[in-house]
């Protein structure tokens, strides 16, 4: 019943945004829009907002109290430095375009230190000025080698995580960045990612997962053992699931570039997909440990997230109810189950949260998206009787994984070849805050 | 003079506290601690529930005199007891020298407080 007077609220928005749509077309110069570019600057802060502090103290929290302030200066140096790499020359590989069939796989240099943008510049096709969209886009650039803290937490040298994800954001999330969403050939194919499913979170979950398994485990990890290393300040990690919950209505609601009716839409099913998650989650945890903890909660809230970004510019309520209860399901099942039976040590799951809360969303939009939201014409998935974007993401879905392993495996050889990256066992176990950063947490 | 040190459940802290005010030891130190023995704690992270055998309980030190010796241990006995595995332990031991540190005053007279009452 609710899907249907959404349907029909989104039908009528497309009906008053026609007549916008003609007269565009008698005007071929798109004029700045305020409420717009209020909309994509507020949620600019709302992305920014989701890696400090909201990711800072999600991971803050879980790791042991010897490592809280590595993993919090992971985040508070990734944010500068990518804000700079990403003006430098990282915009200008996202998101310019380079001449002939190279153009599919990577982007030119016009645009490096930004030059030639100024501040009357719209981007193109859009009401919002383009210096907005570089500093939003930043955000995502940002949040996406932050992610991949989680996995090597605990263990890993300061020199080598800055080389490694300094390298990583060239290398590997600006082609992909421009593959998706640059005019690159997975976007050209057709495949939705509406907010960062392959660029974001495959790839950083991805890349997690091989990071993990090259580093090899943290000392006296294992899962079934007497000790288990468990978080050091729940409480963080509930404060950093919120403000990544806030913040996400953002990252999903502003990627429309505009304040509209799609952007409301996204905002909606974003929550509705994070509260089916959570919940999916918490029900599990009651019913086989006894017990619905609250790491557990927020680790459900997180997949849900993760899995409706690429999904919230197609999916209506009824794909974003699926697609939080599917993700809630099988990221429980990968953490809980998968990963003790193979023994790698993600230490905070960013693979078994963000890289299969990825593919799942990245692949549902075959199936549930619907022209409810994409309009007439636009995709529509199995779930509607088309097939062909179920196969396109899935293509989608399997280059990310291949390209973001393949690279990031050479890039650690690479890096640990220069600096190394694994802490040496005394500093591992005297903890990274003193051994790689002088300084204690709590007195 | 004899120290008696005990490793309590946290949950009886308060009913000890209790007895050994009735039993008129009103000075002790307490700390919280872990431990391992034979019980143990159930502790769930992210989907797998562990039995962890790094348990949490108080631990309690004071000295008294002689005469207290035996109303200290029988106050504790009684109050932080369960019958459950994981009661914990009393310890007594024999002390050399106290000092109460305002006064100079030494031995016996260092543990109780004259002016108030013969504790």
């Amino acid at each position: 019943m609710k899907h249907k007077i959404i349907k029909y609220i989104l039908m009528f928005c497309a009906l008053f945004s026609m007549p916008a749509i003609a007269f565009a077309q008698d005007e071929p110069v798109p004029v700045l829009n305020s409420g717009d570019t209020a909309w994509i600057i507020v949620a600019t802060i709302l992305v920014m907002m989701m890696t400090i502090p909201g990711l800072a103290l999600f991971y803050g929290g879980l790791v042991r109290r010897k490592n809280v302030l590595s993993v919090l200066m992971q985040c508070l140096i990734l944010t500068a430095v990518i804000i700079i790499e990403w003006v430098v020359i990282g915009y200008s590989i996202a998101f310019t375009s380079v001449e002939g069939g190279l153009n599919a796989v990577v982007g030119g240099f016009d645009k490096i230190f930004l030059q030639g943008i100024g501040i009357g510049d719209l981007l193109e096709g859009y009401t919002i000025p383009e210096l907005l969209f570089v500093s939003f886009q930043g955000m995502f650039a940002v949040i996406t080698p932050a992610l991949i803290v989680g996995a090597f937490a605990e263990r890993i040298k300061f020199s080598g995580f800055l080389l490694f994800s300094v390298l990583w954001a060239l290398v590997v999330y600006n082609p992909l960045a421009h593959w998706v969403w640059g005019g690159g050939w997975i976007g050209e194919m057709g495949a939705i990612d509406f907010a960062g499913g392959t660029v974001v979170h495959i790839n950083a979950g991805i890349s997690a997962l091989v990071m993990a398994v090259l580093l090899g485990k943290r000392k006296g990890w294992n899962v079934k053992g007497v000790t288990p290393i468990t978080p050091h300040n729940v409480p963080f990690v509930v404060i950093g699931t919120a403000l990544l919950w806030l913040g996400w209505l953002g990252f999903n609601g502003g990627s429309g570039l505009a304040a509209d009716g799609l952007s409301a839409s996204a905002l909606l099913v974003t929550n509705i997909a994070a509260a089916a998650a959570a919940l999916t989650w918490a029900a599990l945890d009651w019913v086989i440990n006894k017990k619905p903890t609250v790491v557990g909660f927020c680790t459900g809230v997180v997949a849900g997230l993760v899995a409706i970004t690429p999904a919230a510019g197609s999916s209506g309520v009824l794909g974003a109810f699926v697609i939080g209860i599917v993700a809630g399901l099988i990221c429980f099942f990968m953490v809980a189950y998968v990963k003790p039976k193979l023994g790698y040590d993600d230490s905070l799951d960013a693979f078994g949260v963000h890289g299969i809360g990825g593919i799942i969303g990245s692949i549902l939009i075959g199936v549930f998206a619907t022209q409810a939201i994409t309009g007439e014409g636009g995709a529509q998935g199995a779930l509607y009787g088309d097939w062909n974007q179920l196969w396109i993401q899935v293509v989608a879905t399997v280059a990310t994984i291949a390209f973001s392993a393949i690279m990031t495996w050479i890039l650690f050889k690479i890096v640990d070849a220069i600096v190394g990256i694994r802490a040496t066992a005394e500093s591992e176990s005297v903890g990274l805050d003193i051994s790689e950063h002088g300084e204690i947490a709590y007195e | 003079m004899k120290k008696i040190e005990a490793i309590i459940r946290k949950s009886k802290f308060d009913e000890v506290r209790a007895a050994l005010h009735e039993a008129d030891i009103d000075f002790l130190s307490w700390w919280g601690v872990k431990g391992q023995g034979t019980a143990k704690q159930g502790l769930i992270f992210r989907g797998i529930a562990y039995d962890v055998n790094a348990i949490e309980r108080i631990y309690l030190s004071f000295v008294v005199r002689e005469v207290n010796v035996q109303k200290s241990i029988d106050a504790i006995l009684r109050s932080a007891y369960t019958g459950e595995s994981g009661d914990g332990r009393i310890f007594v031991s024999a002390i050399e020298q106290s000092i109460r540190i305002r006064t100079g005053d030494r031995g016996d007279e260092s543990l109780y407080d004259k002016e108030q009452k013969d504790a």
